[in-house]
């Protein structure tokens, strides 16, 4: 009532009149009088009451105690009222599921209105309604929607299946809605084919196992249909659709190029990022010698350089994208260096990653311009940004030969401006700059000396130690620069500390009468006065072998270091192909397969297909969420084996090392080196390397470069690590697709598989062939049914010091005739420390012998160097087909046919699942459930089975509520099969 | 899809929060605040923040950060675009998109926001259907709607929903029927200290104003179609048209819209329109430096330069400056080291001029950088990449219209280093 008198005041005031009046309190307690107020009988005040409750809940206060009174409000033809009570509904019916069931009534009422708008307002807010108990009811309104003759209401009640999916997927399923949600792709009205795709890409992300959006040349041609008349919305869900499709061949690529082109004008940026990734994948199809390839290349670049003068926030992510795509294919933006110089006003975040790309895209060409911005940015204010500029001119110089000259000196020009941490940056890259032009540039060696007191950053200090080290001869006072570092060694961080102890050896090597007291001084303290194990070793190894044989020792140390590579932080082929596919989504802009981090309720599947020739990433052994031993090293690799390793690899290897013979572990390695001196040493040099590769994760040789780095000058981050955004991150990801060499293979694996069967429980790998017995080939593997395919999956590990080629398989007859179909797919030489996976189809078409035990496989692997032989066990789950769901009446008679005395009784221990999800779990596996009986709080599942040679096993499984032991009995005409059944829901349940 | 969304004032304050789907807790805009705390400038938080389990994709408007909360992989630019149409939407409704005008009309703005996305997906995104839907307010239509019940949400269908031009409504009426264009470039140039361009770009763009009445089929053709390879189109285009015969054809919207935006690239010969004579310079030793600055025509085709503005962040080591100005006003912030000057119109014979001296704080060193020089510039009548449209053209309806196109050219991020 005061509120009421208040708004009659301001009306005689002549006020403005506005929603903020809403929030105005009284003092008797703001519930108790919106209750009046919405129990009024005048419409008005009802509608005012309302607002506000509206308006209270905007700022996040809790007017849940109101919902009686608000929803009875909602039987009104007043149509603004309607919307707010729905709006209140929408927020509060999941916590008061009671009361929300009033509501039912008025949708159902709602959904046969005879305005549209009031039907689609119904059926729209129904399914957010997010109360399980109601949901039964809404089916049949939204089925009559999905009906309708508007097609506004179509399209509304299209994305109300997905609502009501996230929220019981059973029932969408149960109730055919997926199958008139698919009937809608072919709609009339293009707003509803969008509105559908987008429904369906969104259940199919949550839901893998159906084939939902299956993408047909008919399907691809409505949809191209409707992209060109729906709204800009629309569009973004019909291009990603379209990139999941896979063409036929490349004329049908080329036609889908051609359709999709127009949407690079489009004037919304996600619409023109969206076409960008279509185009970028379904290119690879084309011939390179086309015409229109050409064309298609020409035609990407100006969108591309216009989303760059959009908003900061689009830039980012345009800058994200664009710098895979100058990866992937720099000849597109190859002439566009200009327009990613660095505003000094654009946000921080767009100058670090204009500065990251311009880098990938200089070239001889360029090289001019782009050192003079680069200077120029050296001199801005923001730290981050002008440690990244001076960074970059040191890619520049290794990147670009011609250039480098230049670049030293414009880094001498920085350093000349004495400001600390440009000083410290530039030193840091000159050294990089010295391992690449070796001998060159070795004249400013004074100038960077002068800067030595001024060097406080670990990184910067380490950096300048290993050129005084690296170039002792040519400094005359080098031991003084050393010794005046070990005055505070044990305040020196490991870096540091690691990188003195190896110059000041490297010293002695050099000049050995001035400085053997700083030696032995460097040495006690990193083996006598450290706890630092990484330095102890390191010391260790030095000193036995600097006293046993000082010769053997400057091969050692001295030898000559590998050069670095030229680009640095480039990602890695495969990922970067799956990364193509992601163009414009959170992907595309983190760096990362979308697996690694996107959690979502469900998590996302990969999109992929399984074995395409020669790729097969890690495959789902990673996506099950195992951590399959592919894809722990990276993790678990311990600091000190790293660095002693690098050591070890980076001093010792090149010049001796010839003949791999992999046996001993790094461990063993390094305890004979302390424990039996040098002889042992020696003579397990090229042993030990091989036991480095043991730790060592399997990365390829982009890696390389950083390892190497890292062993100088003592596992500092390298140049690379500091100037990419995620090297941090990538070894995790590499660790879980490590696969090289799939190629475009790869590419189209990833696009075509939305929906990929991958219910099933895939063990994680486990090692098949050691490497010892496998002359430096590792072999470890896991068996998969996807899609009804029974695949190997492998993983090759060279751990030898040669190349290996000529991959081929062959299994022994085996008890259910598994045989490979088709050659081991191994496209490329694996050279020393790469890894590769590879999925292997199999059919069970082959020569069949009984084994002992039944599911073992004997496996012969060839390659260049001989022949292994490994054996390994399979799940018999393998072997389970999709069609093994028995039909009721014949299962019973086939139970009773069996006899008694093949039943097996098992007791399943531990599982903490109900029925249904137990159930389901099974039916993953191709363990279908048949029927379900409730005995006295017993669940009774009857289950049927089918093996790929026809073999039926039937199965009865009691799982007594609270019980975490489940009784098992299976019956089937060849007994011998029930043991290895009842490991397979073991299996199953317990993963 | 997009999940919810929070409105954040510039005080770090939550003020507004929308749900599409269940509740999210507000404590997810924690990582947010964070990210707020660690950026040095307010326009530097990253567009896109991960937590543990969303995403927050945050854009910063008028002072306002629009933070959408994601759980599942969606493209950002999509999340972007939407965020920047909300922004549009409420300017469109409101006058201004303040933290004011929202809570002022926080029923309005959550009634649009439930319109513009069902369950994440974007639904009406269009003005004219949002307004046929939700009447924007007016002070006369609140007390209208109040004295006599009326409310201010639309009973109907919008006509264009389902239609093929969804961006116009049916039923237009005008009784003075007129088409306005404007042809609106704007320059974004970095010049070196010596005066040599780096690069030049074009950012233009064609907003137009169409009070037509019916459904007018328009077609808009340029004496020099040739300079717009890298366009952008108002989805009413027809793209076909434009591909084969360079002739823009069109059923516009009603009202204000933009038609397209085009990019002339850095490839291409751009004319800047004014020079910058600078001399900054700081000695070692001495706190005080010397200013000087001449601004001069260059390449304007004849017309003037007006609305000229001169801005400049000073090193942080700068105490304060006295300078003296040949024309207009300048000022000097010490806190923000901003310098700005305001130049007005730049007259040929006697070239607007600013100098004087700097003083540095006693003791501080010579400051390490050189500042960067801002200009901003307005020049009438003249497109400066050369565009012009020839002619306009209207089909389907029978009345004449009244046409109007006019040109500009801007100062975008026009810098100028020294």
């Amino acid at each position: 009532m005061e509120w009421a008198s208040q708004l009659c005041e301001n009306r005689g005031l002549g006020s403005k009149m506005t929603d903020s009046k809403y929030f105005t309190t009284t003092k008797k307690g703001e519930i108790f009088e919106l209750k009046a107020e919405l129990n009024s009988d005048k419409k008005e005040k009802k509608k005012e009451a309302v607002k506000k409750v509206i308006a209270s809940m905007t700022v996040g206060k809790d007017v849940s105690a109101l919902f009686p009174d608000v929803v009875n409000c909602m039987q009104t033809d007043n149509l603004e009222l309607k919307k707010l009570v729905y709006l209140y509904l929408m927020n509060y019916a999941k916590s008061q599921p009671d009361m929300a069931i009033m509501a039912v009534n008025t949708f159902v009422k709602d959904c046969e209105d005879p305005n549209p708008l009031i039907r689609a307002l119904a059926v729209r807010t129904m399914g957010c309604i997010r109360v399980d108990k109601i949901t039964e009811y809404l089916c049949e309104p939204l089925r009559k929607c999905l009906k309708d003759e508007d097609p506004y209401v179509r399209k509304t009640a299209a994305v109300c299946v997905a609502k009501l999916h996230d929220i019981n997927a059973q029932l969408v399923e149960d109730q055919g809605f997926l199958d008139t949600l698919k009937d809608l792709i072919s709609d009339s009205n293009p707003m509803v084919v969008a509105n559908a795709v987008a429904a369906l890409s969104e259940i199919a992300e949550s839901h893998p196992n159906s084939n939902l959006l299956d993408l047909n040349p008919q399907t691809i041609n409505k949809l191209l249909t409707a992209l060109n008349e729906c709204t800009e919305w629309g569009q973004i869900f019909i291009l990603d659709c379209l990139a999941n499709y896979m063409p036929r061949d490349d004329r049908e690529s080329q036609s889908i190029c051609e359709r999709v082109t127009p949407r690079l004008s489009h004037a919304n940026s996600a619409v023109v990022l969206s076409a960008v990734k279509v185009l970028m994948k379904f290119m690879e199809m084309l011939p390179k010698d086309l015409d229109y390839y050409g064309t298609l290349l020409k035609k990407l670049a100006p969108p591309l350089v216009t989303l760059l003068s959009a908003e900061p926030e689009l830039q980012y992510v345009a800058l994200r994208n664009i710098n895979l795509i100058v990866q992937k294919r720099p000849e597109i933006l190859k002439h566009e260096m200009k327009v990613f110089f660095v505003k000094y006003n654009d946000p921080i975040y767009v100058k670090l990653e204009k500065l990251d790309i311009m880098i990938r895209l200089a070239s001889q060409a360029n090289i001019a311009q782009v050192l003079a911005e680069l200077k120029e940015y050296a001199t801005e204010v923001d730290v981050d940004f002008v440690r990244k500029a001076v960074r970059a001119i040191g890619r520049c110089a290794i990147k670009v030969e011609q250039s480098a000259e230049r670049c030293v000196s414009t880094l001498l020009d920085l350093i000349q401006t004495k400001v600390n941490y440009v000083v410290q940056e530039a030193i840091v890259v000159i050294k990089d700059i010295f391992r690449k032009y070796p001998n060159k540039y070795e004249s400013v060696i004074a100038t960077l000396c002068e800067n030595l007191d001024s060097l406080d950053e670990p990184e910067a200090r380490a950096a300048m130690i290993w050129i005084v080290g690296e170039y002792a001869e040519r400094i005359d006072n080098a031991d003084e620069l050393l010794e005046s570092f070990l005055e505070g060694f044990h305040d020196e961080s490991t870096q540091v500390q690691l990188q003195l102890l190896t110059a000041i050896v490297k010293l002695f090597l050099k000049k050995p009468t001035e400085t053997q007291e700083l030696v032995q001084q460097v040495l006690s303290l990193a083996t006598q006065d450290s706890d630092n194990p990484d330095l102890r070793d390191r010391g260790y190894i030095y000193w036995r072998l600097l006293s046993t044989d000082p010769v053997a020792a400057k091969e050692v140390v001295l030898a000559e270091k590998p050069l670095i590579s030229e680009e640095t932080d480039l990602i890695e082929p495969t990922l970067l192909e799956e990364l193509i596919c992601h163009i414009g989504t959170l992907a595309s802009v983190y760096h990362k397969p979308p697996s690694a981090f996107v959690e979502g309720s469900r998590g996302v599947q990969h999109k992929r297909i399984p074995a395409r020739a020669g790729s097969g990433e890690s495959a789902e052994s990673s996506d099950v969420g195992q951590s399959g031993p592919s894809e722990a090293p990276p993790a678990v690799i311990p600091s000190q084996g790293d660095l002693l390793g690098d050591l070890l690899n980076l001093d010792l290897a090149p010049p001796t090392a010839t003949v791999p013979s992999v046996q001993p572990s790094m461990q063993m390695g390094a305890m004979d080196l302390l424990g039996g001196g040098l002889d042992s040493l020696m003579g397990d040099d090229s042993d030990t390397p091989g036991g480095r590769t043991e730790v060592q994760s399997p990365q390829p040789s982009s890696d390389y470069r950083e390892r190497e780095l890292g062993g100088d000058i003592g596992g500092s981050p390298s140049m690379g690590a500091g100037l990419g955004a995620a090297p941090a991150a990538m070894p995790a990801s590499l660790g879980a697709a490590p696969a090289v060499g799939g190629g475009l293979g790869d590419l189209f694996d990833l696009g075509g598989g939305v929906g990929m069967p991958t219910g099933s429980y895939v063990a994680p790998k486990t090692v098949w062939l050691l490497a010892m017995k496998g002359k430096g080939l590792e072999i470890s593997g896991t068996f998969a049914r996807r899609g009804g395919i029974i695949q190997m999956d492998l993983t090759l590990t060279n751990k030898a010091m040669s190349v290996m080629t000529d991959f081929a398989i062959q299994f022994n007859r085996n008890s259910f005739g598994l045989a490979p179909a088709g050659p081991l797919q191994v496209l490329t030489p694996l050279s020393p420390n790469q890894t590769i996976d590879v999925s292997l189809p199999l059919s069970t078409s082959g020569p069949v012998m009984k084994m002992e035990p039944l599911n073992n496989l004997q496996v012969a692997v060839k390659n260049n160097i001989d022949v292994f032989y490994f054996s390994c066990q399979y799940p018999l789950s393998l072997l389970f087909v999709e069609d093994g769901k028995m039909d009721r009446q014949v299962f019973l008679a086939t139970w009773k046919d069996i006899p008694n005395e093949n039943e097996a009784h098992f007791q399943i221990k531990d599982i903490h699942l109900n029925s249904d999800v137990a159930s389901n779990k099974l039916q993953g596996s191709n363990i279908f459930t048949i029927a379900k009986r409730t005995v006295e709080g017993q669940d009774m599942l009857y289950q049927s089975v089918k093996l790929t040679n026809g073999i039926w096993v039937l199965a009865e499984m009691r799982i007594q509520t609270g019980n975490p032991n489940y009784t098992l009995s299976i019956r089937c005409r060849a007994p011998e099969v029930c043991q290895f059944v009842y490991l397979c829901y073991e299996l199953v349940l317990k993963n | 899809m997009i999940h919810s969304l929070f409105l954040v004032n510039a005080s770090g304050d939550i003020f507004l929060e929308k749900h599409w789907k269940s509740v999210v807790s507000r404590s997810v805009c924690d990582y947010f605040f964070e990210a707020l705390e660690r950026a040095t400038e307010p326009e530097n938080v990253p567009p896109v923040i991960p937590t543990p389990h969303h995403f927050l994709i945050n854009v910063l408007r008028h002072r306002i950060y629009f933070v959408a909360v994601i759980q599942s992989e969606v493209p950002p630019l999509f999340v972007i675009e939407f965020l920047h149409r909300v922004v549009d939407t409420f300017q469109d409704y409101f006058g201004v998109c303040t933290e004011a005008a929202i809570k002022d009309n926080v029923v309005v703005v959550y009634e649009l926001l439930e319109e513009m996305l069902d369950n994440g997906f974007p639904l009406a995104t269009e003005s004219n259907i949002l307004k046929e839907l939700i009447k924007p307010p007016t002070i006369l239509r609140t007390v209208v709607n109040t004295i006599t019940g009326s409310t201010n949400v639309g009973e109907q269908l919008p006509t264009g929903q389902l239609s093929v031009v969804p961006w116009r409504r049916t039923g237009v009426k005008y009784t003075n029927n007129e088409a306005y264009f404007d042809v609106v470039e704007e320059i974004d140039a970095i010049i070196d200290k010596s005066g040599s361009t780096i690069t030049a770009e074009i950012q233009g763009v064609i907003d137009a104003c169409v009070k037509l009445t019916g459904m007018p089929d328009l077609t808009l053709s340029f004496m020099n179609p040739r300079l717009l390879d890298d366009v952008s189109f108002h989805p009413c285009v027809r793209f076909k048209r434009w591909e084969a015969e360079r002739i823009l054809s069109f059923i516009p919207p009603d009202g204000n819209f933009r038609l397209l935006s085009y990019h002339v690239s850095s490839q291409n010969l751009v004319a800047i329109p004014v020079y910058v004579k600078h001399n900054i310079s700081f000695r070692e030793g001495s706190s005080q430096g010397r200013f000087e600055l001449t601004l001069g025509p260059k390449q304007t085709m004849g017309k003037a330069v007006e609305s000229v503005l001169v801005s400049s962040q000073l090193p942080r080591g700068v105490l304060n400056a006295s300078l003296s100005p040949s024309q207009g006003t300048y000022t000097f912030d010490p806190v923000t080291k901003l310098l700005s000057w305001d130049v007005g119109k730049i007259n040929p014979q006697k070239l607007p001029s600013l100098k004087g001296s700097v003083s540095l704080q006693t003791g501080a060193s010579k400051p390490d950088e050189n500042p960067t020089i801002n200009i901003q510039f307005k020049i009438q009548q003249l497109a400066i990449s050369g565009l012009k449209v020839n002619r306009l053209d209207m089909y389907g309806e029978k009345y004449k219209p009244f046409k109007g196109i006019k040109y500009m050219t801007k100062a975008g991020k026009f810098q100028v280093r020294t």
